[in-house]
């Protein structure tokens, strides 16, 4: 693909100058930005920054929300053949110091006053950075920090630029070549400093543009950029392919408005996490609850006509007439209008990843008519490593291979990857890069996972976490416990089991599920400690563990992991208790030495154990929690190859 | 699908507003002027009850002025005054030099003074939107027939007032609940929409009676930034009666402090907070 991000534009804007590029809502009503308008615009902003001093190679941050000038602004540093460095707009200003000063930054353009302050903060310690734009003006009228000017002013002067010197962007552009450096993301790394992420106009191409043949993307698509401009979905989703392909992206007119903006425009093309479908979808189920009875009746009634029929529909699997029929009713009643609430009846194509997704979150989007499906990628593959295709979709894998992408397993059960998307390195740190590349060009991907019988790649834990058990069988917590939670009526899981004979697992009820649960039954409780520990309660965890064991025994691969002996603990993992991370990750390792008694009861086959536990409440003091746990077994299954 | 016939950049940007008319007035220093607004010994009496006695006080111009004081000193009934809805048996209040004791509430409205209530009188049942429009009842030309068909200037007219509308719902950051009706919004927001039809007359002089009344603490912050914001983006002089202390105490340049319906301090924030008189009307004396 030769070719960069700016000949692109340029591109777009000889080949269809009045076709739009952007969207904004603006004052209420949908502004459009042609691809001339934005040509326009970059070349004013790279030549105010040629005149500022930007210099080809360098870095430039940009940091804020999805905003058509810092779109333009990231256009314009890469025609210059500088370096733009998207930075969270949420991170606080002692997360941006250590990008600045890594990368040697001097000029730096913000979104508002918020992204002005936080530089500001940091300034002191980062001498190089001797510029700051700013795109909205609010609040800063005062401000008389030195090397502070707005966007505008720098436009004005490069419209001065670009009247004496017609031919500078088309110059600048031109300078560029395809394997010069293109943008720098930082992933949070969850240890130590972040690491900035070195891509190339070629790889970044390359990915979008495999990713739009796997779809079929064309100039006609919708996509709404809501997320970070700083993660890499977000980028390749309304950057590389909004390049590659011409289609059009609409920026919402502020963060709170996104579920309406994202019903006005009704994307075609539509990218979240996990937690955002969550979220859509509690929402639809709390207003259903307060819908009229015969609403809800009717809801309930074709969700479950829904995920018996709609997922074989969208997988193109034969249905009986009738329930045809009734679908095809359901659609024009109920799922056409929730699709149309929830902003996506015109999706054609939507991915999510990032994490596991609920095979029931999951398969209600399925279900009611949308084409949600997952893909396998990260920042330093440029997303696109494996996609689902249309009609063979499924909740535990991530699809195939795309376009040039090779996998291999090592026999850590680590995932290998080659692909043209890969990183050049990271930046100024060497030792990291020789750690994930390989001198053969495979990226060590840090997952566990294997291909299944139809090729598709299943990831299972991050490698680092995955054991053996006793007899050298796989043993992969976080996939048990990610089964485990999948459940409504469980909150958190912890597996144990590396280096033993089998499994076992301590499981966190949630609470809100689970009282409502008790209350519906007549069930009295005094308090967590208290129904947690309820018969009723431990034989309703019993059939959500055995139900994950007669999933894990359709695999030979895992069955072995399934889950023999279990308790219910007597308080909610709690961070401040230093039993999750403040991501609400658990803390394996911490909890198997903090609950060592109980791992010991349940490897010991003891019906119960007391335990006592210190708590640390918010306000800083400590208390204890103390109960007498019981351990009960779960039926396990035969692995299916045996059943057979 | 619009397509923008704006020139480049194509998207103008909040702030500075472009040269149309009845726009958001320009931006201008923050710096206190001459004086704008003229209390001079006024006096009001309800029957036997004084609720005003001799008050003087002057309001200086891109000011915040405050009017403190316990619960019946008069602070609303001052704000009444200033406003034309009460006409004061004694004294002059003059606007620019211009004399305005016996005027009705709607020229005082003319001359470019508005105000926000202490109990909302927003329209319930109306989106967010049509009640800011509302404020811009007095600088609608078109008779109300034109208006009904859309017909002639009122529909330019319309599309004039929307802009100016819009941005005003940019600046209070209420953009997502423009279309709701205002009945259903909490009583913090409300109190925003509620200020946005104040500015949305494009005041010189903005009567803030009570704006953090019954909020919590977060939605107190955002109702100062707005008002410092509007005080500092459209230049505009903002009187405001509070009961919160410490809002005041941030936010003004002068206080005045009323007790009884007199006068009993006035000054800076740290010369209000310093004075005896006040200091006992607000903590009380051991006798």
């Amino acid at each position: 693909m030769e070719t960069t991000f700016p000949r692109l534009l340029l591109g777009h804007a000889a080949d269809r100058p009045g076709a739009a590029a952007m969207r904004e809502k603006e004052y209420g009503i949908w502004q459009a930005l042609t691809w001339r308008a934005l040509a326009a615009m970059v070349e004013q902003i790279a030549a105010g920054l040629h005149l500022a001093g930007l210099r080809r190679g360098e870095h430039m941050v940009v940091m804020g929300a999805n905003r058509p000038r810092l779109y333009a602004t990231m256009l314009a540093a890469q025609s210059l053949g500088a370096i733009p460095v998207p930075l969270y707009q949420d991170a606080a200003a002692a997360e941006c110091a250590f990008p600045i000063q890594n990368a040697d930054v001097r000029f730096a353009m913000a979104e508002d006053q918020e992204q002005v302050d936080k530089l500001l903060e940091v300034r002191p310690s980062c001498p190089l950075l001797q510029a700051i734009w700013y795109d909205d003006p609010r609040g800063l009228r005062n401000y008389g920090e030195p090397g502070l000017a707005s966007l505008d002013a720098l436009m004005a002067s490069g419209a001065e630029h670009v009247r004496a010197h017609p031919d500078f962007l088309r110059t600048e552009v031109d300078a560029g070549q395809p394997d010069d450096v293109a943008a720098m993301f930082f992933t949070s790394g969850t240890t130590g400093q972040p690491k900035g992420v070195v891509h190339s106009h070629r790889t970044l191409l390359d990915r979008a543009h495999a990713g739009a043949e796997f779809d079929k993307l064309g100039p006609q698509e919708e996509v709404l950029a809501y997320l970070p401009p700083a993660w890499i979905g977000q980028n390749i989703f309304s950057y590389a392919q909004w390049l590659a392909c011409g289609y059009v992206v609409n920026c919402p007119e502020s963060a709170d408005t996104v579920m309406i903006d994202l019903k006005e425009i009704g994307p075609t093309y539509y990218f979240a996490p996990p937690r955002i479908f969550e979220s859509l979808l509690t929402s639809v189920m709390i207003r259903m609850e307060d819908a009229g009875a015969i609403k809800r009746r009717m809801f309930q009634g074709f969700m479950a006509l829904a995920r018996r029929v709609g997922p074989a529909l969208r997988d193109g699997e034969p249905v009986g007439a009738l329930d045809r029929f009734k679908y095809a009713l359901g659609d024009l009643m109920v799922y056409g209008p929730l699709r149309n609430n929830l902003g996506l009846s015109r999706v054609r194509v939507a991915y999510t990843a990032g994490e596991a997704i609920g095979p029931d979150l999951f398969s209600f989007y399925r279900a009611i008519g949308i084409n949600l499906k997952q893909l396998y990628g990260s920042t330093e593959t440029a997303v696109f490593v494996c996609m689902q295709p249309d009609h063979q979709v499924r909740a535990d894998t991530v699809g195939v291979p795309c376009r040039d992408v090779e996998i291999q397993v090592a026999d850590s059960g680590e995932i290998l990857v080659r692909t043209p998307g890969l990183l050049r390195e990271y930046y100024k740190n060497p030792e990291a890069t020789a750690e994930v590349k390989t001198a053969d060009g495979w990226y060590r991907t840090g997952d566990a996972g294997f291909l299944d019988a139809q090729g598709h790649l299943r990831i299972i834990d991050r490698a680092k976490d995955v054991g053996r058990l006793a007899d050298g069988a796989m043993f992969a917590p976080k996939y048990i416990e990610n089964k485990l939670k999948f459940f409504p009526h469980i909150k958190e899981a912890v597996a144990v089991g590396d280096g033993r004979g089998h499994v076992c697992a301590m499981v966190n009820i949630d609470f809100e599920a689970v009282g409502n649960w008790a209350e519906r039954r007549n069930l009295p409780y005094a308090g967590y400690t208290d129904l947690a520990q309820k018969p009723q309660v431990y034989e309703l965890i019993r059939e959500c563990v055995e139900q994950v064991n007669a999933d894990l025994a359709q695999d030979e691969r895992l069955a072995g992991s399934q889950v023999h002996r279990f308790l219910v603990l007597h308080k909610e993992l709690d961070a401040d208790d230093g039993e999750l991370t403040r991501t609400n990750k658990v803390r394996r390792g911490f909890i198997a030495e903090k609950y060592a008694v109980l791992v010991d009861a349940l490897y010991g086959g003891r019906t119960e154990q007391f335990i006592e536990t210190q708590v640390r409440f918010e306000d800083g003091r400590t208390g204890s929690v103390s109960a007498t746990l019981r351990i009960a077994d779960a039926r396990t299954f035969p692995p299916l190859r045996a059943a057979a | 699908m619009t397509t923008t016939t704006l020139p480049v950049p194509g998207i103008v940007p909040p702030g500075p507003a472009p040269a149309t008319a009845d726009a958001i007035p320009a931006a201008t220093e923050r710096q206190l002027g001459g004086v704008i607004l003229d209390v001079r010994n006024i006096s009001l009496a309800f029957g036997g009850v004084k609720a005003l006695t001799d008050i003087s006080f002057d309001v200086r111009e891109h000011e915040i002025r405050a009017i403190i004081g316990p619960n019946g000193a008069g602070k609303s009934s001052m704000l009444n005054c200033i406003n034309g809805v009460y006409q004061p048996q004694q004294g002059t209040i003059s606007l620019r030099g211009q004399n305005f004791r016996h005027m009705k509430s709607r020229q005082v409205a003319e001359l470019g003074v508005a105000r926000t209530f202490q109990n909302l009188a927003l329209f319930k049942g109306m989106s967010v939107l049509d009640n800011i429009m509302t404020g811009r009842n007095l600088r609608m030309r078109s008779n109300i027939l034109l208006q009904a068909l859309r017909i002639g200037p009122a529909e330019r007219e319309e599309i004039r007032h929307r802009e100016a509308v819009e941005r005003i719902i940019d600046f209070l950051e209420i953009q997502p609940w423009r279309k709701t009706p205002v009945g259903q919004l909490p009583y913090g927001l409300q109190k925003r929409v509620d200020l946005g039809r104040a500015l949305a007359m494009e005041p010189q002089v903005l009567l803030l009676d009570e704006p953090m009344a019954g909020m919590n603490l977060e939605e107190k912050q955002d109702m100062c930034r707005f008002i410092l914001d509007v005080n500092d983006e459209f230049g505009t002089t903002v009187v405001l009666i509070e009961h919160d202390m410490g809002v005041v105490m941030d936010i003004s340049d002068r206080v005045v402090v009323l007790d009884y319906g007199r006068k009993i301090g006035d000054g800076t924030p740290d010369e209000v907070r310093r004075n005896p008189d006040v200091i006992k009307a607000y903590l009380g004396t051991s006798h």
